[in-house]
């Protein structure tokens, strides 16, 4: 017969819908409504773990998500997940579980060795033992092993197939909690006209609350900011096959003006002697497994408590037709006790549970001494009282006050709005405080992270005696279940072991989450290709479309280079830099930032943030600039055009396009609110192309309608025009080196213009290049970028652009550059390196003067840039040199010792091609 | 997540801002000594308590905002 301890009636299960599972191999049957531990309880099946350190049997403790013990792993290959709790997982059909911790079997485990010699294990036995040799390797000598040892279970290897999203809400209250208490809350708040949100952890009741949203399977994991309640949300956990666009779970943001926390109250157990034995449980969950699931957790039972809660749970076992063979209640006989029609043994406690995989017999004593007597059972429910479940509420900055009444904390006062109601604000029976007997053996306060009482007075006596010491010492509530039923007993045990009042003991400090969150679910969607948006340039698909390698650039992404069939993508890059300085090439300029500068005081502005004077800046002309930070360092470079009497164009590096727009509004906003200037970012309003090469001109003329004669346009000229019937701004910069235009257009007619540019620049034997090749003629002619070059440590004068310092004017950086430490000798300094013997420039080499010499080595600067020049035809690179610029024509050796490579170079000028300039002015 | 409060947006996420720092320091005037903008650019206090910085709606309308939010508590004490 199938599930021998079901009862033929009652419970939330749906007798008519059977599901099938499996443990450890063994199939199982139970019903639509069950959890995996309700199920398992079913078939009898009491032990499903083994302990993690001693590896003992354990069984089902709990029937929620405070379960220390019965933590499975569920499922295979890429979806395995470790350490669910089987009392809070929905069966459905076709699960599979497995138990954790043991090998080779549950029933027989190799491990349990360590119970054996658990004498010499004891609170800190890992810091005292494993640190021979005494060097921090001693630990790492042992580490795999003890990990393989004390474990939970294992994650799953490969990717996750599983998607997640995050949900944001906003409500006037939040209710955490569905129990009776919250409920009413809801409603109450909902008939007040308020918007209300109920969250609870549980699958839905079916029954709806009048204009309240409810969310079931999701629990409220912490409370941040101004009432940004996290919660996550199990969608398809509990289906056999989760629909195909639904999420695995979902991470909700609430934001709430009011929380009321209705999270109910947690049991805790009683420090006893084999307290852990399979077969123990809560009395409050056993009266669950009755009554919600219909299962009868044991045959013949002892219930141990100090309070009267647990009289209704051997009421409940009574009913359900189990033996309850004794009461052994902590009090004097009371009221309860002379009600319930059962045997109470009064004044008493369990000093022993006996039996291996079961438990087969407790002992149970006066607590005042005197002789034992045996009681046969197999189910054992403890009561040791409870605790409020206030983690929300102290995470919210709640305070607590212990209540003897209860023997547990209790809130006290929030500065937030949040509210707390029903169990979880103290409304309980009391109880006679008990945490531990006095009886030889493991007597168990954490049951997950296998911490006994005398572990706690250990740690005591070792002058571990504040709580968060105790904590961290003995791993006491560290443990997945965070010492849900386990951390007040453990420092109550601290505060007796030290002889003061548990109020001075105190607590340790909540912090989210309350259950464990999935990783996948935090950055939800956010990850992969949706971590960050993609931008592409108005080119993009042409680039695509000629099978151009793509690079990014911030969020764009930019063609690498262009290979042709059979050709390296290094081979490309440098065939379409040799044609820029042969030919003429096109690049994608697009994704330059581009800032438009506009008002009264625009000149005015602009000389202050730039080191190079701006307001003599003529309208139709354009100029090269710097920008420094505040503290001196080169903060961008680009051009400033002028386009009108008091409008300007920026241009800015791709990648710092947005904290230089972030630079201008902070000065404008913070610091001269008075200047009339308004500035507004325009790169995605145009789109880009760069000409550049010899027959550059002779390209431009044929798709421009004005006079691009050098008389007529000379260098650093900038004018509206039509390209290619086009309205267009063609600007003549060169960043090649070369003479070089750049056409900007319209964004969405930029691949129009693009190919009116390959089209007019067929005959002169134009081809497009990518960022490598447009890299390799800048490191050619040695122009810096912000980031290799300018790296945040580097003046104007480091990089060689001192001379563009206006010593007529004051700008933004400038009173911070006269600091002796940015004028002094040594100063690191932009300079050139070629390679000798022929060899190949290192990756991220360092420059040395002798690479045989003993380490340290003193390293005299880097190699910032680099590049194999096919114009040169040999390898060179950008470096910054101490006194670079005082060390042209040294040899010195450029090293990578992670790459066993080293290298002679010959330091010299950075610029290697047309110093002189005659090709960009020709 | 912080609520913080834009004049032109109304209360919205923190994420929508990005931190601009100690809003209570004097920026020198363009001929103060060097060791004037030493302790402007370099030298912070760490107060416990209050504190008036600055934040910019980034993902918003862009505004710098000045906000007084304690520091023990992240509690915005006054926004804008």
């Amino acid at each position: 017969m199938t599930q021998p301890f079901r009862l033929a009636q009652g419970g939330a299960v749906d007798r008519a819908r059977p599901l099938a599972f499996t443990f450890d191999g063994a199939r199982f049957e139970g019903y639509a409504g069950d959890t995996l531990a309700s199920a398992l309880l079913a078939n009898g099946v009491h032990l499903v773990a083994r302990s993690f350190k001693y590896h003992r049997p354990r069984g089902i403790y709990t029937a929620g998500a405070e379960e220390p013990n019965a933590l499975v792993q569920l499922g295979m290959g890429a979806r395995s997940e470790p350490n669910v709790r089987a009392t809070t997982l929905e069966l459905f059909d076709g699960l599979s579980a497995e138990s954790q911790n043991r090998w080779p079997s549950l029933r027989f485990d190799a491990g349990a060795l360590n119970d054996a010699f658990s004498p010499l294990m004891p609170a800190g036995f890992y810091y005292k033992t494993f640190m021979w040799p005494a060097t921090p390797r001693g630990w790492l000598r042992y580490e795999h092993l003890i990990r393989r040892m004390a474990g939970m279970g294992r994650a799953a290897s490969e990717p996750d197939p599983d998607a997640y999203e995050h949900q944001y809400a906003h409500c006037d209250v939040l209710v955490v909690g569905g129990g009776p208490a919250g409920i009413e809350a809801a409603r109450f708040a909902a008939q007040a006209g308020r918007r209300v949100i109920l969250c609870d952890e549980g699958p839905p009741s079916g029954r709806d609350i009048a204009d309240v949203t409810l969310l079931s399977r999701t629990t409220a994991f912490g409370i941040y900011d101004d009432l940004m309640v996290g919660a996550l949300e199990r969608v398809t956990d509990h289906l056999a096959s989760p629909p195909e666009r639904e999420p695995r779970r979902r991470l909700w943001k609430i934001r709430a003006r009011e929380v009321v926390l209705a999270t109910g109250a947690i049991e805790r157990g009683i420090a006893y002697a084999g307290n852990d034995r399979p077969g123990t449980m809560l009395a409050g969950a056993a009266k669950t497994y009755l009554e919600r699931y219909a299962v009868r957790p044991g045959s013949r039972a002892v219930v141990f408590t100090n309070n009267d809660s647990a009289y209704a749970a051997a009421q409940a076992l009574m009913s359900a037709g189990v033996d309850v063979a004794a009461v052994v209640d902590a009090r004097p006989e009371g009221e309860a006790a002379r009600r319930c029609g059962l045997r109470v043994i009064a004044s008493s406690a369990i000093v022993n549970a006996n039996g291996r995989l079961r438990v087969s017999s407790v002992d149970v004593a006066p607590l005042d001494g005197g002789r034992a007597r045996c009681i046969d059972c197999d189910l054992v429910c403890v009561s040791g009282g409870f605790n409020p479940a206030v983690h929300l509420w102290s995470q919210a900055r709640g305070t607590l006050r212990y209540d003897e009444r209860l023997a547990a904390f209790l809130p006290d006062a929030c500065p937030l709005p949040v509210r707390i109601v029903g169990a979880a604000a103290g409304e309980l029976d009391a109880v006679r405080a008990l945490w531990s007997v006095r009886s030889k053996g493991k007597r168990f306060v954490d049951l997950m992270n296998d911490v006994t009482a005398d572990d706690v007075a250990l740690a005591a006596r070792e002058g571990y005696t504040a709580v968060e010491h105790l904590k961290r010492y003995t791993t006491l509530g560290m443990g997945p279940d965070q010492g849900k039923t386990s951390g007040v007993v453990g420092l109550a045990l601290l505060a007796e072991a030290r002889g003061v009042s548990i109020p001075d003991v105190g607590t340790t400090t909540f912090r989210p989450p309350y259950t464990p969150v999935t990783l996948g679910a935090v950055p939800g969607s956010e990850q992969g290709a949706h971590l960050a948006p993609t931008r592409r340039s108005a080119m993009h698909d042409w680039h695509a479309e000629r099978g151009a390698r793509f690079v990014t650039a911030g969020l764009w992404l930019r063609p690498h280079s262009y290979p042709r069939a059979g050709e390296s993508e290094d081979d490309a890059a440098n065939r379409e830099a040799r044609n820029v300085r042969a030919n003429v090439g096109v690049v994608d300029v697009s994704t330059l930032g581009k800032i438009e500068i506009a008002g009264r005081d625009a000149a005015a502005f602009l000389n202050r943030i730039y080191v190079n004077t701006i307001d003599s800046l003529a309208t139709g002309r354009c100029r090269y600039g710097v920008m420094l930070r505040d503290d001196g360092m080169v903060l961008d470079d680009g051009t400033v055009t002028r386009l009108g009497p008091s409008h300007y164009l920026l241009t800015t590096t791709t990648v710092n396009a947005v904290k230089v727009m972030q630079h201008i509004e902070y000065l404008l906003q913070v610091v001269w609110p008075e200047l009339a200037v308004f500035a507004t970012s325009v790169t995605e309003q145009w789109a880009a192309a760069a000409i550049s090469g010899p027959r550059a001109r002779d390209v431009v003329a044929a798709l421009v309608d004005i006079d691009v004669s050098n008389a007529a346009f000379p260098f650093l000229a900038v004018a509206s025009c039509r390209a290619a019937s086009l309205p267009a701004r063609l600007f003549r910069m060169s960043y090649s080196g070369e003479l070089a235009y750049e056409l900007h257009v319209r964004a969405d007619r930029g691949r129009e213009l693009w190919e009116a540019i390959v089209k007019a620049g067929e005959p002169f034997g134009l081809m497009p290049y990518g960022t490598e090749a447009m890299g390799t003629l800048r490191i050619e002619k040695g122009h810096i970028v912000v980031g290799p070059e300018a790296d945040g440590r580097t003046t104007a004068d480091d990089l060689g652009l001192g001379k563009l310092v206006s010593g007529a004017k004051w700008c933004v950086g400038k009173p911070l550059l006269a600091r002796p430490a940015l004028t002094e000798a040594g100063r690191w300094q932009l300079v050139g390196l070629t390679a000798l013997d022929g060899a190949p420039m290192p990756r991220a080499a360092k420059l040395v003067a002798d690479p045989a010499r003993a380490t340290p080595n003193p390293m005299l600067g880097h190699v910032t840039s680099w590049c194999y020049s096919p114009n040169l035809e040999k390898w060179i690179a950008l470096a910054l040199l101490a006194d670079g610029r005082r060390r042209h024509g040294e040899t010195l050796w450029a090293v990578s010792p992670l790459a066993g490579a080293r290298v002679r170079v010959k330091v010299g000028p950075s610029c290697f091609i047309d110093p002189e300039g005659a090709r960009l002015r020709g | 997540m912080l609520l913080i409060n834009c004049p032109y947006c109304g209360p919205r996420a923190q994420s929508e801002f990005t931190y601009g720092g100690d809003a209570s320091l004097h920026r020198p005037a363009p001929d103060a000594s060097m060791d004037d903008w030493f302790a402007y650019v370099y030298l912070r206090d760490n107060p416990k308590g209050a504190h008036v910085e600055l934040w910019q709606h980034s993902a918003g309308c862009r505004s710098w905002i000045k906000v007084r939010r304690d520091t023990r508590t992240h509690d915005i004490l006054e926004s804008p």
